[in-house]
């Protein structure tokens, strides 16, 4: 017989103001198999615990139901009350009360209505669960880091340095990412490659770190602590064990127009290529797209010619490489939102219209100038440079509503670099907001606009177009009661908005993590799980949830890998024990829960008699690898399949007992 | 006389749509009081013999939610479902049974204003339908005589 308890949280006023809650718990202590119910301001204070677990020992309770707010805010802390109480923490259940009713309804009547029903479909499942003890699963205590940007390369050093072994993909010839391409840094201006390179050479020559370079992530399965992942090696058409890296075979390589995306596609590069001089690995691999080798069919065949290594193999293929790994750090980055955005800037159609990357890049000492700020066009040192900022962000009309948070300050940046380096040039910046808020931040600002003389304009730019040589950009200065304002400019430069990584979308899909309208990564929870996802022992590092910079991605980076040490701390790890059972002898081994089962945790098993012959099959369910979706238990037939939690008898009892009919 | 109030039943999955609900708790959003939300963990655990169970005692509507299609927890659970209902809803629907009271619906954890939508637009669909009397009225006790009870257990 149960004997349930059930205690009704006001939640401050938050569920008392419009649900009477005297009125719920005298209606439960009524119903079939409740031996105690009462109220209480706060159930999920210290004294609120204190009372169930009071009532589980004066009253010999035999279930718990807490009706307040949703399970996936305090299930977890109720369940260790009731476990602290002496009884199986599974043995108690919330009904929420809160979001799905005070919160959403008036005061009235049927609101109390509502919350009793609610109540009574609790009480109704938990006089039919069963106790459940967690399932314990080794953890494998290798990561793998999917992005070698500045967010990959910090989360696997710090892992790596923790004793723990780390795998890189990296979907590039090179690791790096954007902050490879960048000039200098703000707010200290120092410069990016030298603090990012010997990251990077650390990484590569780290004992825990394996480096994938050219490779991409195929198909991930299983659960924290036992993710099997597939890993696609793209063929790199150069054996690296045989390459030293002389760099004579992109000397000779013929195709030599290929824009280089390194550069931003300001300069050309060859179709067997390193990204960058200082790229890790430092040996080339061949652009199979434009190689004239695979284009013509054999043609060619300079490189190899030239090698002395004999490292160029035209005839290697792509190769998956399956490995087990215990927790994901996902840090595929960023893109910038390209040409046909911005039909009204000309960007695209004028060559000295260009984007921030490509700034970067003239600005770079490693870039096509050499550091010398030129127009793409000419090659002309500029006199007149404006800078727009919000390029596509913070605009709703173009689908992008949020900010890009890093364009106020490279766009100060920029404007400080060729000031520097252009006394007598002039920098315009049109700006909505300067959105300067960092360590350090709002001085560099200041000093861009006060001692580096950078014009700041407040307002939008409507119109950029070409007139004798010369862009015009039309805009206004809405601090001057909204005066137009043209500058005849020789160079436009457009923060264009930070944008989710193209392939963001279908990476999510692969990881089951999920992703926003934008297709930034989502995390668990905004404030409280910043790094984690839904999906348990995948974490987020970088630009790949939202715009951020580098000291930010740094922090994120670091985070993620804390997290990922801490799941390492442990050889075994407990997991939620909602998984599937098969009722072997009524099964009738059709196995067609076997063809749903997105995990593969359905075998098929051999019963046998005493001498070891078989007589038939049966399903078997592997609860190390079942996550319990129970797709299996509503596909089978004879409901020979059942799902601890959520049992065929609980869910019966919950539909019968919402609608007020026995069971 | 006042207005008919139907009873509806949402069957949810833990993932997206019980925590759009929720977020429309955080968010504040108003929306009619007649639906009941039962949990599963997966829009494929549900078994739509439940469906018919709920409608055998007494509600008016249902709902069916979960994940929007790739975004499924569990990979492919809301595919299933999809699948499960389509075959279902033909069947139902051969059976003269009106479909239009079964409504089968994404909604994601960050769409909390859908699922208030979602709720008020069902509530007012099944009202305009009226209360569910047609399978009610089964005698079990005919059954019995036919065959010794074996079809009312």
């Amino acid at each position: 017989m149960a004997r349930i308890g059930v205690f009704i949280c006001h939640c401050g006023e938050n569920i008392s103001a419009t649900v009477d809650v005297e009125k719920v718990a005298e209606v439960a202590s009524k119903l079939q198999g409740v031996a105690f119910s009462t109220h209480y301001k706060y159930m999920c204070s210290s004294p609120g615990q204190d009372k169930i677990i009071q009532a589980i020992k004066e009253y010999k309770l035999t279930g718990i139901v807490v009706a307040a707010c949703s399970p996936r805010m305090h299930e977890t802390t109720f369940r260790k009350a009731t476990a602290e109480g002496g009884i199986n923490p599974y043995l108690c259940e919330m009904a929420n009360i809160r979001e799905h009713c005070s919160w959403v309804h008036e005061k009235s009547e049927e609101t109390t209505q509502k919350a009793i029903d609610i109540v009574r479909t609790l009480v109704a499942k938990v006089r039919r669960n069963a106790p459940l003890f967690p399932i314990k699963v080794p953890v494998t205590k290798t990561a793998l880091v999917i992005g070698g940007g500045i967010a990959g390369i910090q989360a696997a050093l710090d892992i790596a340095n923790a004793g723990h072994k780390v795998i890189i993909v990296e979907k590039q010839p090179s690791i790096g990412g954007h902050m490879s391409q960048l000039s200098e840094t703000f707010p200290t201006l120092d410069c990016s490659q030298c603090i990012l390179t010997p990251r990077m050479v650390e990484v590569s020559q780290h004992p825990n770190i394996t480096l994938h370079t050219y490779a991409e992530v195929e198909s991930v399965s299983g659960f924290i602590g036992n993710f099997d992942v597939k890993i696609k090696m793209k063929a790199k058409s150069v054996d690296h064990s045989k390459c030293t890296g002389c760099g004579e075979c992109w000397q000779k390589c013929p195709n030599k127009k290929i824009p280089d995306e390194f550069n931003a596609g300001l300069s050309n590069r060859t179709a067997i290529y390193t990204p960058f001089p200082q790229a890790v690995p430092n040996k080339p691999v061949i652009d199979r797209a434009n190689c004239t080798w695979f284009t013509k069919g054999g043609k060619c065949g300079l490189c190899k010619k030239t090698c002395k290594a004999e490292a160029i193999d035209y005839e290697t293929t792509d190769e998956y490489l399956d490995i087990k790994v215990g927790a994901i750090v996902t840090a595929t980055g960023f893109d910038l939102k390209h040409s046909d955005f911005f039909p009204e800037y000309g960007y695209g159609e004028y060559k000295d219209v260009i984007d921030g990357m490509q700034f970067e890049r003239l600005a770079s000492a490693s870039g096509p100038t050499a550091g010398v700020i030129r127009r793409p066009s000419d090659g002309k040192i500029p006199e007149k440079i404006v800078f727009v900022a919000c390029a596509g962000s913070r605009d709703k009309a173009k689908g992008i509503e949020y900010c890009s948070k890093i364009c106020c300050m490279y766009t100060a940046k920029h404007a400080m670099l060729y000031k520097h380096k252009n006394h007598e040039g002039k920098a315009y910046v049109f700006y909505m907001d300067i959105r300067a808020a960092g360590k350090g931040y709002d001085e560099f600002v200041r000093r861009a606009i006060e001692e580096d003389d950078v014009q700041y304009i407040r307002g939008r730019v409507s119109k950029i177009y070409e007139k004798d040589g010369k862009l015009i950009v039309k805009g206004v200065d809405t601090l001057l009661n909204a005066q137009p304002v043209d500058i005849e400019a020789d160079m436009v430069v457009l923060a264009t908005a930070v944008i989710a990584n193209k392939e963001s979308e279908s990476l999510a899909q692969k990881l089951h993590i999920s992703y926003d309208k934008h297709h930034f990564f989502a995390e668990a929870h905004p404030k409280l799980k910043p790094v984690e996802t839904n999906t348990a022992g995948i974490m987020l590092a970088g630009a790949c949830q939202s715009a951020r910079d580098i000291p930010e991605t740094v922090a994120q980076a670091s985070a993620s890998a804390s997290k990922t040490i801490a799941l390492f701390s442990n050889n075994e790890m407990s997991r939620e024990p909602a998984v599937a059972l098969v009722n072997n002898v009524n099964c009738t081994g059709c196995l067609l829960c076997q063809e749903v089962c997105p995990y593969l945790a359905i075998e098929k098993e051999e019963i046998k008699d005493r001498n070891g012959n078989i007589l038939r099959y049966a399903a078997k369910i592997n609860s190390g690898l079942c996550q319990g979706c129970g797709t299996c238990v509503a596909m089978c037939r004879n409901k020979s399949i059942d799902l601890q939690g959520f049992s065929n008898e609980q869910m019966l009892g919950e539909v019968m007992s919402l609608l007020n009919k026995p069971f | 006389m006042s207005q008919f109030e139907p009873k509806i039943v949402a069957f949810v999955c833990n993932w997206c749509t019980y925590a759009g609900a929720d977020l429309a708790g955080t968010s504040r959003a108003k929306y009619a009081s007649n639906v009941r939300i039962i949990r599963f963990p997966c829009t494929g655990r549900i078994d739509f013999m439940l469906l018919m169970k709920a409608f055998q005692n007494g509600t008016d509507g249902i709902i069916v939610s979960g994940c929007h299609p790739n975004d499924c927890h569990y990979t492919s659970g809301n595919f299933h479902a999809r699948r499960r209902w389509m075959v279902f809803r033909s069947l139902i629907d051969f059976m003269g049974f009106d479909t239009e009271r079964i409504t089968f619906s994404w909604v994601s954890a960050a769409e909390g204003a859908k699922w208030a939508d979602l709720v008020n637009e069902v509530t007012e669909k099944v009202r305009a339908l009226g209360p569910f009397t047609e399978f009610k009225n089964i005698d079990y006790n005919s059954f019995n005589q036919l065959d010794n009870g074996a079809i009312a257990k």
